[in-house]
């Protein structure tokens, strides 16, 4: 199968690394950052692109031009992987490349968050009369394969609410307070240090980037039609290391958690006063999420919440699920088909 | 409460039913017999949950059984929740804010834990709230954040167990 990789950022470096070095049977055709692409139908050397990438900054260079939507409107794939930078109020420029993919019939894999929250409707219809394949696993909890789960794993099951910590940057913050008795400015200072945050912390710490995915979870497990201004948000921005002590006082904590009960027509992100057991309660950049389902109960998923090759362990299982649902491979995980 | 009652089988199951026919939750029943005893009465406690008011009613019942009533223990409210506050909290009328919660009679602030790190400096508070039952919290929660918004201070509420 033909992959064509839009973004080389830390996901799309990710994942052209394990395409590179794992033998999935995934072939890597074309490949474009902001700066230029390159096509090769007779598959890129991924090592090349990295050396492409320090040397001068594109991980493209091919002569004339190639920019990623004329990759997008090429022949030269089968699956569209679409990691470039998350824009929330516009979802562009990947909008407009999964658009235009899913038009031509081509699958398409991202990590994108954007796209998924602000136009989840219109792309899963378009998909749908295309018949292809529109897979976000890695817009949600990075190596948690919630999105897998909550559609294949639970079929069958009543969804009644979705909780969970879904954003390492405030989660390590508020590990960081409460560890060390940071102030707030101190903890995001450390984070940012860390590259565990943005130099603008906006989209993290006021939770929007934890209601995003809490949007993209309501959307795909109920249908519904909900967009950023559906969910109430606060942010961790305001907490004090006094507040923190005054929970630790009482054995809890504080986490930012985001919160999707629809019978309740609620969706909330805010930070919370969690007991030490609770299973919610991760320590550092770690995400957890909890579903309550009717036959299956309460269920605790606990991983990475991102990161290069955690996120990239997302794509590739929707990858190889494309391929295992629609070029006729038989169904199960490519090493236990060995004999 | 204490009951006295006839120690004759099905008594206790008997005094046990208007108790769920008021709404109430039986957390524990206490029942010692005297081996010794030739007594023909036998001493019960039952401690419980029960929505507020309806204690009068349950006592009508159960006198109507012919049960003695010995005792009734102190009413004590049962759900307990703490919240924390932060904000400005001092300068906005703390005793206003406590008062709003007091004054609703079903619902009271049990503790007050306050930390001020410096005096221009946001406050953070741990508020203990007590009420009879789950329905009351949720009202007098609503109230607390309907005068946090318009104080502007911020609560953040522990996450309930999902039930």
């Amino acid at each position: 199968m033909r992959v064509a990789l839009l973004g080389f950022g830390s996901v799309g470096q990710g994942v052209a690394r394990m395409l590179g070095e794992k033998d999935l049977g995934l072939t890597l055709t074309a490949l474009a950052d902001s700066k230029g692409g390159i096509i090769d139908p007779d598959g890129i050397s991924v090592p090349e692109a990295f050396s492409r990438k320090e040397k001068s900054g594109s991980c493209g260079g091919q002569r004339p031009k190639v920019s990623a939507l004329d990759i997008v409107n090429s022949d030269a794939y089968d699956v569209l992987v679409e990691v470039t930078p998350t824009n929330i109020e516009t979802g562009e420029p990947a909008l407009t490349h999964i658009r235009k993919a899913l038009g031509l019939r081509r699958h398409v894999v991202t990590s994108n968050k954007g796209p998924i929250a602000l136009a989840y409707r219109e792309l899963t219809r378009l998909a749908g009369e295309k018949g292809v394949a529109l897979r976000y696993e890695a817009t949600v909890a990075g190596a948690i394969p919630i999105i897998h789960t909550l559609r294949h794993g639970l079929l069958g099951n009543t969804v009644a609410a979705l909780f969970g910590v879904m954003n390492g940057t405030c989660n390590y913050i508020l590990t960081r307070m409460e560890d060390e008795g940071l102030s707030y400015d101190q903890a995001l200072g450390e984070a940012q240090e860390m590259g565990y945050a943005e130099k603008d912390p906006t989209y993290d710490v006021k939770g929007l980037d934890t209601a995003l995915k809490l949007v993209i979870l309501a959307n795909t497990v109920w249908g519904m039609d909900a967009g950023l201004a559906d969910v109430q948000v606060t942010g961790i921005d305001l907490i004090t290391p006094e507040a923190i002590q005054l929970a630790m006082e009482e054995e809890t904590a504080i986490r930012l958690i985001g919160e999707a009960i629809p019978s309740r027509d609620l969706l909330r992100v805010s930070p919370r006063i969690i007991p030490r057991n609770h299973p919610l309660l991760v320590e550092g950049t770690l995400n957890a999420l909890t579903v309550v389902a009717d036959m299956a109960g309460e269920l605790t998923f606990i991983g990475k919440g991102a990161g290069s090759i955690e996120t990239a362990s997302a794509v590739i299982g929707d990858l190889l699920y494309i391929r295992e649902r629609y070029a006729g491979i038989p169904e199960g995980r490519p090493d236990a088909r060995r004999p | 409460m204490k009951l006295e009652m006839k120690d004759t089988p099905g008594q206790l199951v008997r005094v046990l039913e208007p108790i769920s026919v008021c709404g109430g939750n039986i957390i524990a029943v206490i029942h010692q017999r005297d081996p010794e005893s030739e007594s023909e009465k036998l001493d019960v406690q039952i401690v419980l949950d029960l929505p507020a008011g309806r204690l009068p009613a349950l006592i009508d019942q159960i006198k109507a059984l012919g049960v003695d009533i010995l005792r009734i223990g102190k009413e004590r409210l049962l759900h307990k929740r703490s919240l924390i506050m932060i904000g400005h909290i001092m300068h906005t009328d703390i005793s206003d804010t406590v008062d709003q919660i007091d004054r609703t009679g079903f619902a009271e602030v049990s503790e007050l834990s306050l930390k001020m790190p410096a005096i221009s400096e946001r406050s953070s508070a741990r508020v203990t709230i007590k009420t009879a039952n789950r329905t009351d919290m949720e009202s007098a929660v609503a109230i607390l954040r309907e005068v946090a918004g318009r104080k502007e201070l911020l609560v953040v509420e522990p996450l309930e167990e999902w039930a």
